[in-house]
């Protein structure tokens, strides 16, 4: 046996084998390939529609792949989930009627072998502030706290998080977060999804970059932050030569519309410098973060896109 | 995994649900008191009118309760509640089971509501009399529990109501709830397929003694195995869907 293949096999980790999901005309998922070791937190980051959801939801075993397998610290997903191993948030659902939340999150600990004291979900999810009220009086981002609150009591080793900030604000997202990395810090294993760069950047140690169903880039944030974290720079420039625009520090390709040039970055501040020392003339100076869409369109523009 | 916590919160959900009680409790005691209030001394089909017709309601009533119960999986499915709890060892079965848990609880309340009223108005039977009708009623209330939670499978929250209040009054007008609807002729043999039918006659079978001939054992037997099958497949349609 090779060590790749101990690996694999091993009860320690997280392996995603090859996962390929087609809905109707629709290549959701073309082959997905990755291993996690015990205790990390990976965020799938991507733009939407690239095949992160379907992703999560084969590895929690809502979706049954096409092709492709997924192993849980050595067990199937549907053993995962049955033996109590994995805490989910899912993208939507919202929570049942006629309990509070208290009970509500009370019913679902009495469904795992070893809950988290409910008290302390709650707390931790911010939802002990309205632990009290009915389910149905709840506002969106308070239903949110408590489908957080659902997730972490079941103490599970895997916590799975879809886009799970999504219905928040800035306040409720930054607490969520800081609550999530409370919870990773007991040892726990997090696998979540987002489409914001800043989110996986700051709490995951590890990205994986997805589009288009396939992984486009995988590593840690600053790898990742390096490939598509680049900036965009705007400028009047009238007359100038193109070429002479490339060879600027920083710069990874230019365009010209009109008297405007667009300088595509990965490193603007090299780029600002140079440009003012060298075009006095520049002005109208805009500087703006390339979103994930274009660094994603970037990386796949030459992905084979055809239909089943 | 402690289900019977997960069960005392489903319980608790069904007696929070005043609309469901409505309709499963207040509606069939009421009809009942107003119509066999003023006939307490006559005879129908050669049982006391008031015994009659309380077992009338109770099919009724226990009909709605356990449909209903089942039926709530339509609202779970459709706030994604059943997609979350496919991903907690909650075993499908257990969540069911719990359904219909509920639902007899709430048969149970229904009989209990109705007997005390019946005996008011002056319904008579001996303790083992009793306790046969109470039986064959929890028997014959198989099939609709699985056909409530075909439904729940089956239908949205908007088309429930309408979906429940049909059949349930469907069922219980054929099967002779409100008053024996035909005594005779073809149409009896057709009426004597009905689950319903026998849930009414519970109470004849029970005065008479004896319990149940052996066609309403078929015929209970044959609407569980249909209704079970039927639920199941739109079950598994369902859940592929997702």
């Amino acid at each position: 046996m090779n060590e790749h293949t101990a690996v694999a096999n091993g009860t320690n980790n997280i392996v995603v084998s090859n996962l390929t999901k087609t809905f109707g005309k629709v290549r959701a998922v073309r082959g997905i390939n990755f291993e996690m070791d015990r205790g990390t937190t990976v965020a799938l980051l991507g733009p939407n529609g690239a095949g992160k959801s379907t992703t999560i939801d084969m590895m929690i075993g809502l979706t049954t792949p096409d092709f492709g397998s997924v192993s849980l610290f050595g067990h199937s997903p549907a053993n995962a989930v049955h033996m109590g191993l994995i805490g989910a948030m899912t993208q939507t659902g919202s929570l049942i009627d006629y309990l509070s939340v208290r009970e509500l999150v009370s019913m679902m600990a009495a469904l795992y072998p070893s809950p988290l004291d409910v008290d302390e979900a709650l707390r931790i999810s911010g939802a002990d502030a309205f632990a009290d009220r009915m389910t149905r009086k709840l506002s969106g981002g308070e239903t949110q706290r408590v489908r957080f609150a659902m997730a972490l009591v079941a103490d599970a080793e895997l916590l799975v998080l879809d886009e799970p900030t999504v219905a928040l604000d800035v306040e409720g997202r930054r607490d969520f977060w800081i609550a999530m990395r409370a919870f990773a810090a007991r040892g726990k294993t997090v696998v979540f999804a987002t489409h914001y760069l800043e989110e996986a950047d700051a709490y995951a140690d590890r990205i994986i970059l997805i589009a288009h169903g396939r992984i486009v880039a995988d590593g840690a944030p600053t790898e990742i932050k390096a490939t598509v974290g680049g900036r965009i720079v705007r400028a009047t420039l009238p007359n100038v030569d193109l070429d002479k625009l490339r060879p600027l520090s920083g710069v990874t390709s230019v365009e010209r519309r009109g008297d405007a040039v667009t300088l595509n970055c990965a490193d603007s501040d090299a780029t600002l410098r140079e440009l003012f020392t060298l075009y006095p003339n520049v002005r109208d100076v805009e500087v703006r973060g390339a979103g994930l869409e274009e660094a994603f369109l970037e990386l796949t523009e030459d992905d084979d896109d055809e239909a089943v | 995994m402690n289900q019977l916590t997960y069960l005392r919160y489903e319980v608790i959900r069904t007696y929070r649900n005043r609309r469901f009680l409505m309709f499963s409790l207040a509606f069939p005691l009421i009809l009942f008191l107003a119509v066999a209030g003023p006939h307490k001394n006559q005879m129908i089909v050669g049982i006391p009118f008031p015994l009659y017709y309380m077992t009338g309601m109770v099919a009724w009533g226990t009909m709605v309760a356990v449909i209903s119960s089942g039926a709530r999986i339509a609202a779970e499915r459709q706030v994604g509640w059943t997609r979350q709890l496919r991903i907690t060892p909650l075993p499908t079965w257990s969540y069911f089971a719990a359904k219909i848990f509920c639902g007899y609880l709430m048969a149970i309340l229904s009989m209990l509501i109705l007997f005390v009223a019946g005996s008011l108005v002056g319904v008579h039977l001996t303790l083992s009399q009793w306790f046969v009708m109470v039986g064959l009623l929890l028997v014959g209330l198989i099939p609709f529990s699985v056909l409530g939670i075909m439904f729940g499978h089956l239908l949205t929250t908007d088309s429930l109501g309408p979906a429940i209040g049909g059949t349930t009054a469907l069922f219980a007008l054929l099967g002779g709830a409100y008053g024996p609807l035909v005594t005779g002729g073809a149409l009896l043999t057709v009426v004597k397929c009905l689950p319903s039918y026998w849930l009414v006659i519970a109470s004849k079978s029970a005065l008479i003694g004896g319990g149940w001939p052996p066609q309403a054992w078929i015929v209970i037997a044959v609407w569980t195995v249909v209704t079970s099958v039927l639920a199941v497949r739109v079950y598994q349609r369902d859940t592929r869907k997702i």
